[in-house]
């Protein structure tokens, strides 16, 4: 369907361009290793660097937004449209002081930032950037893609609670186990959001999910889409759900003892977070880098991701924080019920399909099979919004009849 | 229909994005950033000559480099740091001090040694007001019987050490007589404005205009 351009940065070029390379400096077969280690060398520079900088670029482009959103200016000082304001901060970052509490577990400390950027960017090397019809992605185009995200982010909770534990400080060991309680919880709608997406793929691996989204899953399955975005929103512990931080009640949270460089690492894979899930979301329900033919679908990629991105920060501006039990009824009652409710809708309308015979060759739906399941699922999708929302909004909250102190009447009837 | 609020709360976000109108609203301070306009305004120019002699600063305040200081729009009746007192309306009679909820004015008179079997006023040897502990409520502006002591209109008086914050009596007559007009209506009348920075004298300030000779001539006694 689209264009393959001729050349795409991947970890197969590259490793081509080298061992071309390393032959014709004339070093035997037996040296293919090493190809292989500067490719994969030089194409982990390239991801870490392109996602640092454009981390450092939305940070900029979140503050200006949610600025405007406010009705505040952003950052608007350093640089035409304070542009520079990113490296403004990182600079000053790096040149405080790098403090280490006394009471802290310092290797525990000091590996926690790590641990919780390395996942973030390990996301990117199986998400195809490529064009769909030339299955590439990055760095490699693993056959357990989504599997390897599910596992990738579960480190998540575990580098929080390394950071909020090895601070020794109160405020930081709440917002972890706060953290630690909700990141594990709202895994479990996350993974049954992504389920209902493989039973249509039929299919782990990115590239054979973009592959089969003749429809959209968007379109296919909004339920799924819902439930997935809660819940990725949730992961990265953004304002409707940032119980982690909640800079008014905790100040700041599982970083409150976090400063320099260590608050950099931290602060950077915080605002690399949209980005990550914003291409997962693009890749699982928009089709990937499916798109018209007069852009290559590296461009359609990113326009998905921005419109993403762009959704993701209207909603951090607009709603405010929610309790931590408000937070964990949300995941257990609300889209651990949605998340089944529609693995057991599309499992039954996949099943209706087979029977009737409405698959292609390869195991996949029909294009017009998957247009009538849109229809279905969108009504049902909105009856069950409608019904959920007058369940839930019918429940009335009772608040305690105010009783007067002991202490209002002191000296009267008093001993 | 339940749940319809958290979309209103979206739409009102995205209406504050795409509204140029409710972008106009936002008070940048201390400085703010300068158009091409504020530019031409300051210099007194109009804008498109301004642009034609001064390409260079047009292209550094489109590109958001060029900053104006600007004062925040406050009232006049505002009730600021800086006091403004007029030691010649002052006859040490330390009502103030008396009235201060806090007990923060200190008040140390002694005889001017000029006319005094006529009762000539007391010199003010010691005025200490610790702006530091003060809660700006104004009691002592309202306690002055001889509209002697003014609030005054300023914000910005940070200082290092809670003893900067102490205004003694040199202070208080070096500064700046830009008094608010906060329970002196007869500064209002008088389109007496701070902000924009007009002073008055202590003539002015009072609730009497200074009267004329006849008119003292009249009132006070033949001695």
């Amino acid at each position: 369907m689209t264009p393959t351009p001729a050349f795409f940065i991947s970890f197969y070029t590259l490793r081509d361009l080298f061992d071309n390379l390393i032959q014709s400096l004339g070093f035997g077969a037996s040296f293919g290793w090493m190809a292989g280690l500067l490719a994969g060398i030089s194409i982990s520079f390239l991801i870490i660097n392109v996602m640092v900088m454009s981390t450092a670029f939305y940070t900029w482009f979140e503050r200006r937004m949610i600025g405007r959103f406010q009705v505040r200016r952003g950052p608007n000082r350093n640089g035409p449209f304070g542009i520079l304001q990113p490296f403004a901060d990182v600079l000053k970052l790096i040149m405080k002081e790098d403090t280490i509490p006394d009471a802290a577990d310092k290797p525990v400390f000091t590996l926690a930032p790590i641990a919780l950027l390395a996942p973030t960017l390990m996301i990117m090397i199986v998400i195809p950037f490529g064009t769909y019809a030339s299955d590439q992605a990055f760095l490699s185009n693993l056959n357990i893609g989504i599997l390897f995200i599910v596992g990738v982010t579960s480190v998540n909770s575990i580098a929080i609670f390394m950071a909020g534990w090895g601070s020794r400080n109160k405020y930081a060991i709440l917002g972890s186990m706060r953290g630690a309680a909700m990141l594990i919880s709202y895994e479990i709608p996350m993974a049954l959001g992504i389920t209902s997406v493989l039973l249509l793929s039929g299919s782990l691996a990115m590239t054979q999910i973009v592959q089969s989204q003749s429809i959209w899953f968007i379109l296919v399955m909004p339920m799924g889409f819902f439930v997935f975005m809660a819940a990725s929103t949730a992961e990265m512990s953004r304002t409707p759900f940032d119980q982690i931080e909640a800079e008014s009640e905790l100040g700041s949270g599982y970083n409150t003892e976090y400063s320099g460089i260590k608050f950099a690492v931290l602060f950077l894979a915080e605002f690399m977070a949209p980005i990550v899930t914003a291409a997962v979301v693009t890749t699982l329900f928009l089709g990937g880098s499916q798109g018209f033919d007069f852009l290559p679908g590296g461009i359609w990629f990113a326009i998905k991701m921005f419109v993403l991105i762009f959704l993701l920060l209207w909603v951090r501006s607009t709603w405010p924080r929610l309790r931590i039990d408000q937070i964990m009824g949300f995941a257990w009652k609300i889209l651990f019920g949605l998340g089944l409710f529609n693995i057991f809708l599309v499992a039954v309308e996949f099943m209706v399909a087979v029977e009737l015979g409405h698959t292609k060759d390869d195991g996949s739906l029909t294009t017009e099979y998957m247009l009538i399941m849109a229809a279905v699922n969108w009504m049902v999708t909105i009856i069950a919004f409608v019904i959920l929302a007058n369940f839930v909004g019918k429940k009335k909250y009772h608040r305690p009849e105010p009783t007067a102190s002991p202490l209002a009447n002191m000296g009267i009837g008093g001993d | 229909m339940y749940g319809l609020g958290l979309f209103k709360g979206l739409g009102i976000t995205m209406k504050n994005l795409v509204s140029p109108s409710r972008q106009f609203n936002i008070v940048q301070y201390p400085n703010r950033r300068a158009s091409p306009f504020d530019l031409a305004k300051v210099d007194n120019q109009n804008p498109i000559s301004f642009i034609a002699t001064h390409p260079i600063k047009t292209l550094r305040s489109l590109l958001g480099l060029e900053t104006l200081v600007d004062r925040m729009p406050q009232h006049a009746n505002f009730r600021g740091e800086e006091f403004a007192w007029y030691d010649r309306r002052c006859t040490g009679c330390a009502s103030c001090a008396k009235y201060c909820p806090l007990g923060i004015i200190k008040i140390v008179t002694g005889t001017s040694g000029v006319n005094q079997q006529e009762g000539q006023s007391y010199d003010i040897d010691v005025f200490d007001i610790d702006i530091g502990r003060c809660m700006f409520c104004g009691l002592c502006v309202e306690a002055c019987p001889y509209d002697a002591l003014h609030m005054g209109s300023g914000f910005e008086e940070g200082k290092y050490r809670r003893s900067d914050l102490v205004i003694n009596v040199d202070q208080l007559k070096a500064a700046e007589k830009k008094p608010s007009t906060w329970f002196r209506p007869q500064l209002t009348d008088r389109g007496h404005d701070p902000i924009k920075g007009s002073t008055a004298d202590w003539d002015q300030v009072g609730r009497h205009e200074k009267p004329s000779l006849e008119d003292q001539g009249e009132r006070w006694a033949k001695r």
